[in-house]
């Protein structure tokens, strides 16, 4: 009797919960459907998704909520104007010339932009002006409940993002099925060439089919609103991030080409996440972070991993590509001797200056910022390392940085060890968890080996951080001290930053070290041609688990530093996941390809927003994601990083000028060297 | 055809046509980044004349037809279409303008099926009926896709793919044909069919610019014949006389280092 009365109530709440998670699931497959519409119309994995679908939202915010708009204008605006103005932006002045760079290349624009677009767009509007106001939906009334079958609770919200869902489904279907655009759209992301030997204007194609895809992240942003800002604060583009990725993991289920995959992924997840909130046992603390805001990246990442379809990828390549100028050839990133010395002067030039102002004349607040700037160049040193040698995209660097630090604190806290050591034992679990990570992700290569790391990321941030393990506690953990070495006591700023060059110096001959190995010589060789370097004897995956092994380690190290610096583990300020990507842009911008890339990165990371942002120019620091941001676009033309191309220019220049003799004429053979494809 | 003597630069501009050339190269350089391809091309090909480019691997035939057909700007010189300037001009105006490229290799979209390739080059200036009646003559002259019609084109054999490319233009009659390596990849036999195909396209008024290392089809089709080396023109002239020429430039391998 009590057990049907129980299966009774099971039963109850496993409906209720569907229905519940039916909504949710519809947020997942808009967004997861807009995601496939863009990569199916851009050819581009668009993380700055979730940028596009914030500004539209933000914008009906600030219109509607902070404006007094009726509902309908704003939304007119935000979702009529605002996005396909913001598509046809991005189209005109980036992505239409980016056509035929590498996915990877185009992930990195796309990080850029995301980092970008939601930071310039609340300069622009002053968006942090005032105090946070509750955000409503686009439905008025939206929170009234109805009850379906007289017992199942939904809202007016959740009935009508439903509904939304099924008709942006149906509209989209039709499109790609029935109309000539939609064959249009396809064939343009295929190939625009090819389409233009077909008569068809691939230029207006493209950018009506940004156009379109924007439409549908602003839809989808402005839609979700009251999902993300239920607590009645500011809407933050962080807000979207969950959905993002939960619909990342819905559209991947359709190797992002299949819109149904998406649409129904994106309902499943819905459910199975509301299910799973409702049946898991909560007495168990893993379970119960389960249920929590970690499964959308649990789901992420096991499905980039275990998911068959996902290895079944073949990257589809257009028949015309030989058309377009080759790319910068890779042996444009091996520097000539001139260059190498003249690099070394200017760089001996300027330590020499630096060095001598720093321990002469700054005071502690500039030494601080020095200190960082060389414990970010060794951090960076670990994206040097993985991205620059390796030629994939990791976007979990910050855990590993994390990792080093919280084990420095660990075992000076817990045991009365020496942060020395700890940081050592940091880096050595990193580079076990590099190790372990690396196994199933690392066949994956190019943007899923990019967003299996980013769930990782996540995961640790959400999850990991806050077992008294991993993260001590995070209120009370403060305390790491500076270290003791060989009876040298290491706690002024200054002899703390002799430590830390030192370690720099350590830390970018290893990196000169692995490069010039043959585990370096393999990366190169991977990065030219899998398939090539494996023909002649090349094992990947082992090159690729040691260079993974190395870069977390490096990471590790410097995390460790950083929290000695600090004095204590700023986990929010210095390794939150976000923070990670713009990592990531800083060095790809400035040069991930040599060891003193990474270190003009890591003064640039620091020094930048202080001296030249907010002294100088007296702008808000937020421009420098901006100015980063956008600078990610140079990563296409020039992937040996901004700097390196300049100063390769700045050297030539100066040859010119002192030689006098003209430049060797690069039309090697006529016709004969013609570009790659031109005939068999 | 009014040829004069087959030596070099007085020679460059080709005969004076009657009418305007459906195609007209001047004096036109073309680059891919810092390789230079093409040095002062300068060729025409009138209403309805067929010509066939010469030349070993790596003489710019293919960088000419790209030239010629929108794909690449040129870096100097002039492209006019009906004595239109087009050098400017993207590829999908030449195409509407009837000067048609068929590119080597595999040119389709491989994941489209046969049909979407052919409807998206048809649905230009057809309405659906229309589409539907190209489909079946596309599928009449290449019997080999006709039951593949709903096979994904990546998956198609390399001489299937040529096949489908081929079919997208020769079901049309346009102003100028170019095409670039037609038999590459194809049985003998089915070269064959193709070069009937062109005959016939020919007759229809169509003027063709056929790109070709295989020079026996190309010359018995074409009236005249081009030969490059090293990304310039080193010879033009009537095709019966162009065997000669060819055989000199062609076959002499003392002249085969690249500068």
């Amino acid at each position: 009797m009590t057990t049907s009365v129980l299966a009774a109530g099971v039963l109850e709440e496993t409906i209720r919960a569907f229905f519940q998670g039916l909504p949710i699931g519809a947020g997942f497959a808009l967004v997861a459907m807009s995601f496939v519409l863009t990569y199916k119309t851009s050819g581009v994995f668009n993380l700055a998704f979730g940028a596009q679908a914030f500004i539209s939202a933000a914008a009906y915010f600030e219109l509607h909520t902070r404006r007094d708009w009726p509902i309908w204008s704003a939304v007119l605006v935000a979702v009529l104007l605002v996005a396909p103005v913001l598509g046809l932006l991005l189209e005109r002045l980036i992505f239409r010339h980016v056509h035929a760079v590498s996915a990877v290349a185009k992930l990195v624009i796309s990080l850029g932009l995301m980092v970008a677009l939601p930071e310039l767009f609340k300069l622009a509007v002053d968006y942090n002006r005032e105090q946070p106001f509750g955000a409503v939906g686009i439905i008025p009334d939206g929170t009234a409940v109805y009850r379906l079958f007289g017992r199942y609770p939904v809202t007016r919200d959740e009935i009508a993002a439903f509904a939304i869902m099924v008709a942006a489904a149906l509209a989209l279907a039709a499109l790609f099925r029935y109309s000539r655009l939609g064959l249009r759209i396809r064939a343009v992301v295929q190939s625009p060439r090819m389409t233009e030997l077909n008569g068809v204007n691939a230029d207006w194609v493209s950018s009506g089919s940004w156009m379109l895809s924007s439409l549908f992240a602003g839809l989808a942003g402005v839609l979700l609103v009251p999902t993300t800002s239920s607590l009645g604060t500011v809407l933050e583009p962080r807000g979207y991030f969950p959905i993002v990725i939960a619909a990342l993991a819905a559209a991947a289920l359709g190797r992002l080409v299949s819109l149904p995959a998406a649409m129904f992924g994106g309902l499943l997840l819905g459910v199975v996440t509301t299910e799973l909130r409702t049946h898991l046992p909560r007495d168990n603390v893993i379970l119960n972070e389960l249920r929590g805001s970690a499964l959308p990246y649990v789901m992420l990442f096991a499905i980039i991993v275990f998911w068959p379809a996902i290895r079944r990828q073949i990257a589809g390549s257009d028949p015309l590509l030989g058309v377009a100028p080759p790319p910068p050839a890779l042996a444009a990133a091996n520097r000539s001797r001139g260059m190498t010395v003249y690099t070394r002067i200017m760089a001996l030039a300027f330590f020499t200056a630096v060095g001598i102002w720093t321990f002469g004349y700054a005071n502690n607040f500039w030494i601080s910022r020095i200190t960082h700037s060389v414990i970010f160049s060794i951090i960076f040193l670990s994206i040097v390392v993985f991205t620059g040698l390796g030629g994939q995209i990791a976007l979990c660097q910050v855990t590993f940085a994390a990792i080093g630090a919280f084990t420095a604190m660990q075992f000076a806290q817990r045991w009365d060890v020496s942060v020395i050591v700890g940081m050592l034992a940091g880096a050595a679990i990193a580079a076990a968890v590099g190790a372990a990570l690396s196994v199933p992700v690392m066949r994956l290569g190019g943007i899923w080996l990019a967003i299996a790391t980013l769930a990782f990321a996540l995961f640790f941030h959400d999850v990991l951080v806050k077992y008294g393990w991993v993260g001590g506690s995070l209120f009370h953990g403060r305390g790491v001290p500076r270290p003791q070495l060989f009876g040298v006591d290491f706690s002024s700023h200054k002899n703390f930053l002799v430590l830390c060059v030192a370690v720099l110096v350590v830390v970018g001959v290893l990196v000169i070290l692995v490069r010039e190995s043959s585990t370096g010589m393999a990366l190169r060789a991977l990065r030219g041609s899998e398939t090539a370097a494996e023909s002649i004897g090349v094992v990947s995956w082992r090159s690729r688990v040691i260079v993974f092994s190395v870069s977390a380690a490096i990471a590790a190290i410097g995390g460790g530093l950083l929290a000695m610096e600090e004095k204590q583990v700023s986990y929010e300020a210095n390794y939150d996941p976000q923070i990670g990507l713009f990592w990531l842009v800083v060095v790809v911008v400035l040069g991930a390809r040599t060891v003193e890339g990474g270190i003009q990165a890591g003064v640039a990371f620091v020094i930048f927003p202080v001296l030249v942002l907010e002294r100088w120019l007296h702008l808000d620091g937020a421009w420098r994601f901006v100015l980063f941001g956008f600078a990610a676009i140079s990563f296409a033309r020039h992937p040996e990083g901004l700097l390196e191309h300049g100063k390769r220019r700045s050297q030539a220049a100066m040859q010119r000028l002192f030689t006098r003799r003209p430049p060797v004429a690069a039309a090697a053979g006529a016709g004969g060297a013609a570009g790659p494809g031109d005939e068999p | 055809m009014t040829d004069a003597p087959a030596t070099a630069a007085a020679e460059i501009a080709g005969p004076v046509p009657l009418s305007l050339p459906v195609l007209e190269l001047r004096r036109v350089n073309a680059a891919y980044g810092p390789f230079r391809a093409l040095f002062d091309v300068s060729l025409s090909v009138g209403e309805g004349e067929t010509v066939a480019l010469l030349g070993r691997n790596g003489a710019g035939k293919t960088t000419v037809a790209r030239v010629a057909s929108g794909l690449v700007e040129p870096t100097e010189g002039e492209v006019m279409v009906d004595g239109n300037d087009f050098t400017k001009a993207r590829a999908h105006r030449y195409a509407k303008a009837g000067v048609v490229h068929v590119p080597e290799g595999r040119a389709v979209f491989p994941d489209f099926s046969v049909e979407e390739n052919l409807t998206l080059a048809f649905s230009r200036t057809r309405d659906r009926a229309e589409v539907r009646e190209a489909l079946g003559r596309a599928f009449e002259l290449f019997p080999p896709i006709a039951h593949r019609r709903r096979q994904i084109a990546g998956t198609l054999s390399g001489g299937e793919q040529r096949m489908l490319a081929m079919a997208r233009v020769l079901v049309e009659t346009p102003r100028l044909l170019i095409a670039d390596e037609l038999s590459l990849g194809l049985a003998p036999i089915v070269t064959d069919e193709v070069y009937a195909v062109l005959t016939r396209i020919r007759a229809a008024g169509t003027a063709l610019l056929i790109v070709e290392q295989h020079i026996g089809h190309a010359l018995a089709l074409c009236d005249r014949a081009i030969l490059l080396d090293h990304g310039a023109i080193t010879w033009q002239g009537p095709s019966d006389e162009a065997a000669r020429a060819v055989g000199a430039s062609l076959f002499d391998t003392s002249g085969d280092s690249k500068s």
